[in-house]
Order: structure tokens, then sequence, then C-alpha cells
């Protein structure tokens, strides 16, 4: 598998090839262009760059009120304060008044690693999952990213993305189809099913490699929508797998998982289960390798979990 | 155009609504309510090129009521202009009715919704900034409570507003010096604010913001300054127009018992009386 780059500069690149076609399309930062490599955009494409400064209720607020106009508005900004500072204005202003502004989490989850906790976003899922009129959408790889910025350009609510800034493996053919809320499925199998979103993907792809030099079949989905959730997918990888873990850079309460849990429970389906994530402790300091190795969100650790599941020995 | 003597008795029509859709609904901002119906009666019935034909057209003048919690202004100012017919503020805050204690777009003639504090001066200066883009001639108006200027997000928004010099954009600040605690100077003074705006790159005016005359003259004048954000102090009463709930923070959000309604009508069909007499002689 070959690696690509970070899908932040994806993002970037993306949306820079799109904004050139179209004077519609707008960024707004704070102070957040160089970490959102949108550097040469604002050199580029002056007029379509407003900067608001260190201020992500404004930020949001600004975006709103700029998209209700027609713009196409992509508020960009690390996530960790994005989802918290922003939060009112994108629970009221977008997500209440049906404003279809675009906003973007840069270095999500724990991609500042050593920066520590007021630099890292693992609530960003579970705030917004309880809002209603908000799709959250976490790409895996580049292909991801690319197809998430086409798809939601014309998707008229708003829409949340994150993505974190380390380099991601290719993970699909070039054939692969993209659509908002629905997932698409890596690798069949039916012994273990990994159901992951975001940079935890490529984690679990491996893992399922590890676990096929031991004779187990692995499916592994990449969840990209975390909200809608492909419900469909996961109910058919609940019937046809042993058990089921899912993955996240994120909190274990309020993300994917607990979305999975519910909305399999709800349909009862009771099956070997984990969620994996970070867990609900004062996370452990180091870069972002560092932390997920910690908390089992590795090719090892994954395969440990799934061993453990199906109460099988290493072999 | 309504002159300024046919403004001033709307005035008074739009405090009679305001106080007998309250009273029906048994909840409401009456204060607030009053203090600020004399700049929407002049925005809705003087400035504002918008009208229940327009109100989807990218020309159209905004409005946006950040001190949300005023809304039975609006809703009454905006059913007389015939954005929706006048019997559905008899359906306020009624079970699965649109008009609810804050805006929502739900309602014709509502850009956004609002009422949490200090989010309105953010979406209108994207509002400006988009119109300034595409060389549109349109102004955003937002109506920011006093009390709600301690929302920081409130300077946020003016820093980004002075940066890029919308001069299409108009603050206006309901300058009643109450809010629901008490005086806005013993909760968290706010004053010198002419000075504080201006710091902020501002084009500052202050007028009696329930005098019919001095609005209309002052939204006449913008942009103040070119190149500069306007901002309107709008000295206001909390309750304006019944002497009982004048400058009492009681009536924040009380509602009138059936006396109190019927002693207000009293005051506002007597000030009704004088403005028509001192028109006639």
């Amino acid at each position: 598998m070959e690696l690509g780059r970070p899908n932040l500069d994806e993002f970037a690149s993306t949306l820079f090839a799109l904004a050139q076609h179209d004077r519609n399309i707008l960024v707004v930062t704070s102070d957040s262009r160089g970490s959102g490599k949108l550097t040469p955009f604002g050199l580029q494409l002056p007029d379509q760059l407003v900067e608001v400064g260190i201020a992500e209720q404004n930020l949001v607020g600004v975006a709103a009120g700029l998209a209700s106009t027609g713009k196409r508005v992509f508020a960009v900004s690390p996530a960790c304060f994005l989802t918290a500072r922003g939060l009112e204005q994108i629970k009221n202003d977008l997500a209440y008044s049906d404003i279809p502004a675009k906003i973007i989490g840069i270095s999500a989850g724990v991609s500042y690693g050593a920066l520590g906790s007021t630099h890292h976003s693992l609530h960003d899922f579970a705030v917004l999952r309880a809002i209603h009129n908000i799709t959250i959408i976490a790409p895996a790889d580049n292909f991801e990213t690319r197809s998430t910025i086409q798809a939601i350009l014309d998707y008229p609510h708003p829409v949340y993305v994150r993505f974190g800034k380390a380099p991601q493996y290719h993970l699909h053919p070039p054939d692969t189809r993209f659509e908002i809320g629905k997932a698409i499925t890596i690798t069949g199998g039916h012994d273990v099913c990994f159901v992951a979103c975001g940079e935890t993907v490529s984690m679990a792809y491996a893992a399922s490699q590890v676990l096929a030099a031991e004779g187990l079949t692995c499916r592994v989905i990449s969840m990209h929508t975390v909200k809608p959730l492909d419900v469909e997918t996961l109910v058919l990888a609940a019937q046809e797998t042993k058990a089921l873990i899912t993955v996240e850079e994120h909190s274990v309460h309020g993300g994917l998982g607990e979305a999975c849990a519910s909305a399999l429970l709800e349909r009862g389906f009771c099956l070997p289960f984990k969620i994996t994530g970070i867990p609900d402790e004062y996370t452990v300091t180091g870069s972002q390798a560092e932390i997920f190795n910690d908390y089992g969100i590795s090719p090892e650790g994954l395969a440990a979990t799934a061993r453990q599941l199906l109460q099988r020995q290493p072999t | 155009m309504l002159s300024e003597h046919e403004l001033s008795l709307k005035s008074i029509e739009y405090r009679k609504t305001i106080l007998r859709i309250i009273k029906q609904a048994k909840a409401g901002h009456t204060g607030g309510s009053l203090s600020c119906v004399d700049i929407l009666n002049v925005l809705y019935n003087q400035v504002l090129r918008v009208s229940p034909e327009t109100f989807h057209h990218p020309e159209r003048d905004r409005y946006i009521q950040s001190k949300g919690h005023s809304v039975e202004a609006l809703y009454t100012v905006l059913a007389d202009r015939g954005f929706f017919p006048c019997q559905a503020l008899d359906t306020l805050c009624r079970h699965q009715s649109h008009l609810i204690g804050h805006p929502t777009r739900k309602v014709n003639g509502i850009e956004l919704n609002s009422g949490a504090l200090g989010h309105g001066l953010s979406i209108g200066v994207g509002m400006a900034l988009a119109g300034k883009m595409d060389h549109l001639p349109y102004r955003v108006y937002v109506l920011l409570g006093d009390g709600e200027l301690a929302e920081g997000s409130c300077w946020e928004a003016s820093m980004t507003a002075a940066h890029y010099g919308l001069d299409n954009l108009v603050a206006i600040v309901d300058r009643n010096r109450l809010q629901i605690t008490g005086n806005t100077e013993t909760v968290n003074p706010l004053e010198p604010l002419a000075a504080k705006f201006s710091a902020f790159g501002y084009a500052v005016r202050s007028v009696d913001g329930n005098d019919i005359h001095e609005l209309v003259n002052a939204f006449g004048q913008v942009p103040f300054e070119q190149g500069k954000p306007n901002l309107i102090i709008a000295r206001t009463i909390k309750g304006k127009g019944v002497s009982f709930m004048e400058n009492n923070v009681t009536w924040h959000h009380h509602v009138p018992t059936d006396s109190e309604y019927a002693a207000a009508l009293c005051e506002l069909d007597a000030a009704r009386a004088r403005l028509q007499e001192a028109a006639w002689s």
C-alpha cells in the first residue's frame, strides 16, 4: 500500500483547484491559514480568503453570514478550538438556521500530540452528534478527503469535516465510489469487522493484515460519515462477522463507537464488541503515533483486541 | 413614505399589539420590546429596502435582531408590513406555532435564527462583507441589546467589521441601561460605550432611540464615514410608553395582569389622543 500525503494537504490543494474557477468559494480562517496549508490560497486568491484572527466564535458567525448570501464557505480552524469555542455558533448560526457553511476542523484528534490536551479534539464527534442538522465526516485517506470536499461543495446543509496532518496510505482503488453517509468496505471478511474513521482506518487495515497471516478474515469498513451513520452497512457487518471493533481518534464516549453500539443494540444485535479510542482519562503525552500505540490503536493493538473478542490465542 | 407623525402613531399601535400578544401568550419580553419598537418602526417603515415581495432578492437590505428575546416587537412590525397575516400574532408561543420566543427563519421576513446573545453581529459582518465582495448596494442592520455587549463575540465581530471597512453595516445598540439583573452599569459596566466603539473603529452616533425624528435623521446619514462600520447608540427607555413599566427591571419579562393591561392601554390611548390633538392644533 502506497503512502500518500497528509489529508490536510489534499484538502488545501483540492479546495484551491475548485476556488480558481469559482470566485464564490471562500475560505475563512482564524489565523489558521498556515496550519491549514492555505498560505498559497491566500497569496493567489487573496479576495477569496477572509481572515478574522484568533476568534473562533466570530469565524463561524461570519461564515454563516457569508454563506447566507449564497457564498460557498469553508471555515478552517483547528478542530479543538473550532468545535469548542465556536460550538454555540455551530449549533445556532449553522445547524439551527440551516446555513450550508462547511466547517473544517484541522489537526483533529491527537494530531497535535505533544502539545497536550488543550490542542486535542476528542470531543468533537460527541458534541456535534447531539446537534440536529449537521453532517460529520472524517475522511480516511487522500481519496476520501478529495471526494468529501467535492461532495460537500454544493451540499445544502452544514457539514463538519475533520482530519489530521500525518501522511496517509492510499486505501482505495481509483474507481471507488464516494457518497456522504455511505461507508466504504475496504476488505471483505467474516471473522472480525473493524469499523473505523479518519486516520485510524489505515491502522485497522494493517491490523487486518496481521490477522490474515493467522488465518482470520477481517472486514474493514471506513465509516467516513460519522453522522448520519450508514446503519445498513453496519448491520450487514454485524450479521456476517463474529465480532465488531470500532476504531476512532476520539474519546470512547459519544463518538463513532457509541453511535455503532446504539444502532446495533436498538436493532437487536448482540455480538462481541469493543470501542477503541482514547479512554476517559488524562491523555498520555507523546506524538500521535505514540498516543495511538499506548491505547491500542495500532496494528498489533487492534489485532490483540480482535483475538480477545474471538477468544483466540496469538499464533 | 409615512410622515414622522404617522410613524409616531404607528409606534403607539405597535406597543398596544405587543402588550396584547404578550398578555395572550402569557409570556414575552415586555420591557425590551417596548424599548426597541421605535427603532424597528423606523427601520421597517422608512429605512430598510425590503418587503414581502423582495424578501429573497439578493440586493435586499438585511435586518438581524441579535437581541432576539425582544421578538414580540419584531413579529408585530413584520405582521404590520405584510410579511405574514396579523392573525398569526395570536399564536405567539402556542404549541406548534412558528412564532416562538426568539426569531426563526420559519417566520417569513426573518433572515436567521437568533436569540443566543452575541451572535448577530458576526452574522451581519459576513452578510455585509459578501455585499462588498459582490458590489451589491444593500446594507445590513443589526440590533444589539446593551446587556448583550458583555458577550466577547460582539467585540470579535467589531474588530472584523472595522478591518474590512464595512460601511454598509449598521449596528444599533438598544441602550435601555437595564438587563435582567439590574442596571448595566452595576452588573458589568459598559461605559464609556461610545468611546469603546470608536476605539474599535466604528463611526458612532448617539440618538434618543425612542424619538422618531432623531432615528429617521440618524439612519438618513448612513454611512457616517466612508470605510467605517456605523454604530448607533439608541438611548431608550425599557418599558417605554407605559409609565409603570418604564425603567422598571421587573418588566424585563413580566406579563401584564388584566388591570395592568387595561391601565397600559389607557395610557397609550391617551398618548395617541395627545399626538392627534397636537397635529390638529
